[in-house]
């Protein structure tokens, strides 16, 4: 069932809000489409990569005499062949990066530091023939003892991991080495005060676990490097711009020597953000003159690419007999990888969000550990801090017999109201996603034997940044429209309708490409739910240069002033009676004459889309708990989300969706299982088990449109807050069912048969 | 070693290929026949985006042998559409946006098609189990299961 909840400012759109087929389409059902990995060049040869098998090892020699001497390898490279970068930070998403940790792991150089960091890289004629290489390539290594664990990592006798990492963000730095990159805090008032007014206080500590975005297509490049240093780089990635300046700073060369075109994107959820491939590749072709193509393996993807952190996080809310929070306080402990930034300051900001505090803070720790470097994933650092704190809310709404619903509204954040990290919110929709929960039938509908219903809510900021797009007029009157921000589910068409709605023409008279670094000026990633809010807003400055240029022309040509015409239902007219007697032109028209009346009609425009508006939802999720073997199965599920305006509510379902079933896979069964020998267990899809289609039910949405006053056509990003709220909805619902508060994820049927045995045994078990 | 010489009929065309013993049905369609539409998420017949139809039957073509294929009928993504004319699957995924990036889109159209065949009438439990084998991380599976069962309630009227 997908419900909208619109908006009182709506006008009557021809496109907006509409559900046309996406530009895209007929080229993703049919196998057209090229993917990362779908790409070839002439006369190119293939990389692989060698992998550390020891998650901690000082890199004593590496060896490839017997590699090189192999027939058909034409090359290898190690951390040698890649520039030694200064500590320098620079945005990536919501998150920074710095160099010094890109350029090693990217590939290792003192020390390999988790299972699967890259060692060295080999090209060869042929696929077969590089692995062969690997096998004779000699690492000496000296194994060193390993830490995994978030807590054991921060010990003061924990194996270190870096000797240049000194905790940032305490009083006074400290002049030992740390695992501990970083301390963020973030707040307002006196807890003090605030708890001691407090008439119920709780107080949980949750624990989850590692996860990965497990987007099906892995990571893939074609690198090709000239003689004289111009680069072409093909690859599947959220942000070309971004990879370009990666691999341009890593390789030592200038930004404009490098090309860099993005593949058609087979998922992200934020893990194509960052570099793996594409230096190496570049750096393989370089040294052998030769385009060098580079495909990851599914177990590569999971054991050297981004997970998102697994996390220990400790609540503390304190609440007045009638409901009002009085104090809210959350210490959150992120593990980062092998190198810092793990979403931790994020996780911090959003932990409180949804909520209206007087005394509030989060503190969180970025800590460093011998598994792979974390990614950006889906609202990152956002999921497991809500977590926590929606299901200590749960508790403290059912402590008190209040519903959940109405402790929120209680407590929401509105309009006006100062946020737990800082600013102010403006235009947001949190209440009124509470209050279509509250009015749905779901909300509602009555439950059966060992069943439970649970409700939460989520935030994600969402961003803006640097954009730029072009929107060319052809001599016929058609449009070519260029944006640089791949698209992963369905940019291009909403693109198009806000385009389309602009200039007031069909949508079929529009071509829109994504465009490669060399065309458009720089753009950020599709990242921060940004693409549609930032690349649309370029979109519409850009139609309005057309409409303006286009109404200079036929001004011209009417031998009027500029301001006698106006642009209505796809033509230029003159605007009054007193303007004359002329024939509507339209776009044919104009463009027919273009030659004749100053040249090509081109639409740009490059801006850092300000005013991206945070997205809040409300998820209802019923689950069924077999009290035999513990396994939960997913009843109903609703999402309700602000989506500022949908321009196509279909893609806009689509994210609830996707985000909602991501939710469920993480509450029940995603985790990286790691051995006592630091060596990933579950590295493939068969025991790395995201959710299939048996598992889960329709997934029901409510789109709410609260219109984003910053953009033209009211967007706010939607992409990422849908994974917020599921793990707290589906723990409160499991809660509901069987009476167990679960505080670590997965709810995986172990687990909770344990918690039920542990239960049944204290005669708390409701099942 | 000798390369092997197979002949097999891909989408109605009867083609040769020269492999090795170890390659793949997958390595054979992507890289000698260059139809790239049967895509690789895995290698290891976990995530069905290599799905293809072998004598009708729904197989990975990551876990079948481009020997195997010797003298078989091999049906992919490419063969689908009937010239301009979309199959009524490709058409009610476009209808129902029941892609979202499109990579898992492929295998879930040749393995939507092959259920279809054996089922025209599936329930939406049945359309769930057929499809656990095609992982999706994008659309959560809502419109792609109800695109499967709007285009068997067309084809059954049509």
């Amino acid at each position: 069932m997908q419900e909208r909840v619109k908006d009182a400012l709506a006008r009557d759109f021809k496109y907006v809000g509409t559900r046309p087929v996406r530009p895209d389409g007929i080229d993703k059902v049919t196998g057209r489409a090229r993917f990362g990995a779908d790409f070839n060049m002439p006369g190119q040869i293939h990389g692989a990569v060698l992998r550390s098998p020891h998650p901690h090892a000082r890199i004593k020699s590496i060896d490839a005499s017997k590699a090189l001497a192999l027939k058909g390898v034409k090359a290898v490279v190690t951390g040698d062949d890649f520039e030694e970068q200064v500590s320098d930070f620079v945005p990536a998403g919501e998150m920074m990066v710095n160099y010094k940790d890109i350029v090693r792991n990217v590939m290792a150089r003192e020390k390999a530091l988790y299972e699967g960091h890259a060692v060295a890289a080999v090209a060869a004629i042929n696929g077969r023939i590089a692995k062969q290489a690997l096998k004779l390539i000699e690492v000496e290594y000296e194994v060193l003892p390993h830490v995994q664990d978030v807590i054991e990592a921060m010990a003061d006798d924990a194996p270190l991991l870096h000797d240049y990492i000194f905790t940032m963000g305490l009083d006074e730095t400290p002049s030992t080495p740390s695992n501990i990159a970083k301390r963020v805090e973030f707040g307002h008032g006196d807890l003090d005060a605030g708890f001691a007014a407090a008439d119920h206080i709780v107080e949980r500590v949750f624990d989850t676990r590692e996860v990965h975005q497990g987007y099906i297509e892995p990571h893939a490049c074609v690198a090709n490097v000239a003689e004289d240093g111009q680069a072409e780089l093909w690859c599947t990635t959220q942000g070309p711009w971004t990879v370009r300046a990666h691999c341009a700073r890593l390789l030592g060369m200038d930004t404009s020597k490098i090309r860099v075109t993005a593949s058609e994107i087979g998922g992200g959820f934020g893990g194509k953000t960052v570099v793996y491939l594409e230096p190496v590749a570049l750096a393989l072709s370089k040294k052998t003159g030769k385009p060098v193509k580079m495909v990851m393996s599914r177990e590569d993807c999971f054991k050297a690419t981004g997970p998102t952190s697994g996390t220990q996080i400790t609540v503390k809310i304190g609440i007045k007999e009638d409901g009002r929070i009085t104090a809210a306080d959350a210490l959150l402990k992120y593990n980062a990888g092998a190198f810092q930034g793990s979403p931790v300051g994020p996780g911090a900001m959003c932990a409180f969000a949804p909520y209206d505090l007087e005394h509030v803070r989060t503190v969180g720790f970025d800590v460093l550990s011998n598994r792979p470097k974390t990614a950006a994933y889906r609202a990152p650092g956002g999921p497991a801090a809500e977590f926590a704190v929606e299901s200590v809310i749960d508790e403290l709404a059912r402590k008190i017999g209040m519903d959940p619903i109405a402790f929120r509204l209680k407590n929401a954040a509105r309009e006006g109201t100062q946020s737990s990290y800082g600013p102010k919110f403006g235009a947001i929709g949190l209440t009124e996603t509470l209050e279509a929960a509250e009015a749905s039938d779901h909300y509602k509908a009555p439950l059966g034997p060992n069943q439970g219903r649970g409700i939460a809510s989520g935030f994600w900021f969402n961003i803006g940044g640097e954009t730029s797009v072009s929107l060319v007029l052809n001599e016929d009157g058609t449009l070519t429209l260029m944006a640089g921000t791949p698209d992963i589910g369905g940019l291009r068409a909403s693109l198009t309708m806000m385009a389309a709605e602009e200039l007031g023409i069909d949508i079929k008279d529009i071509r829109v490409l994504i465009g490669d670094t060399a065309v458009l000026g720089y753009n950020f990633l599709t990242g921060g739910s940004r693409a549609t809010f930032s690349s649309g807003m370029a979109t519409v400055e850009a139609a309005r240069d057309i409409i303006r240029e286009a109404s200079a022309r036929a001004a011209q040509l009417w031998e009027l002033p500029e301001d006698a015409v106006v642009w209505e239902q796809g033509a230029a007219r003159p605007a009054g009676p007193n303007a004359g007697d002329h024939e509507p032109m339209t776009l044919a028209q104009i463009a027919r004459v273009a030659g004749k009346t100053g040249g090509p009609i081109v639409g740009y425009s490059r801006l850092s889309a300000q005013g991206a508006a945070p997205s809040f939802g409300t998820h209802i999720a019923d689950v069924e708990v077999d009290p035999e073997t513990g396994r939960a199965t997913v009843l109903r599920y609703t999402v309700i989300q602000d989506a500022g305006r949908a321009i196509h509510p279909a893609y806009v379902e689509g994210q609830f969706q996707g985000g909602a079933v991501q939710g469920i896979g993480w509450a029940f069964n995603e985790e990286y299982i790691y051995g006592e020998d630091g060596r990933l267990q579950n590295a493939g899809f068969l025991d790395y088990r995201v959710p299939v289609a048996s598992d889960v039910p329709m997934i029901d949405t409510v789109i709410v449109e609260v219109p984003n006053p910053a953009h033209p056509y009211g967007v706010k990003g939607v992409g990422e807050t849908p994974i917020v709220p599921p793990m707290a909805a589906l723990a409160a619902a499991m809660h509901d069912a069987t009476g167990i508060r679960f505080t670590q994820l997965p709810m995986s049927p172990p687990r909770v048969l344990a918690a039920l045995d542990e239960a049944r045994a204290a005669g708390t078990a409701k099942i | 070693m000798a390369k092997h010489h197979v002949t097999t009929t891909v989408n109605g065309d009867e083609v040769e290929f020269l492999c090795d013993t170890h390659d793949t049905l997958l390595d054979v369609l992507r890289n000698e026949l260059e139809l790239t539409g049967t895509k690789e998420g895995c290698s290891s017949g976990d995530c069905g985006a290599c799905s293809v139809t072998m004598d009708g039957r729904l197989v990975c073509a990551c876990l079948v042998l481009g020997v195997e294929a010797q003298g078989a009928r091999v049906d992919t993504i490419e063969g689908m559409a009937r010239g301009e004319e979309l199959h009524p699957l490709q058409e009610k995924f476009l209808e129902h946006a029941a892609l979202q990036c499109g990579i898992c889109t492929p295998g879930i159209l040749v393995a939507a098609k092959a259920l279809l065949e054996r089922n025209p009438d599936p329930t939406e439990t049945e359309v769930r189990y057929w499809l656990a084998g095609n992982l999706c991380r994008c659309t959560g599976y809502d419109k792609i299961v109800r695109a499967v069962m709007d285009t068997a309630a067309d084809m059954r009227g049509a």
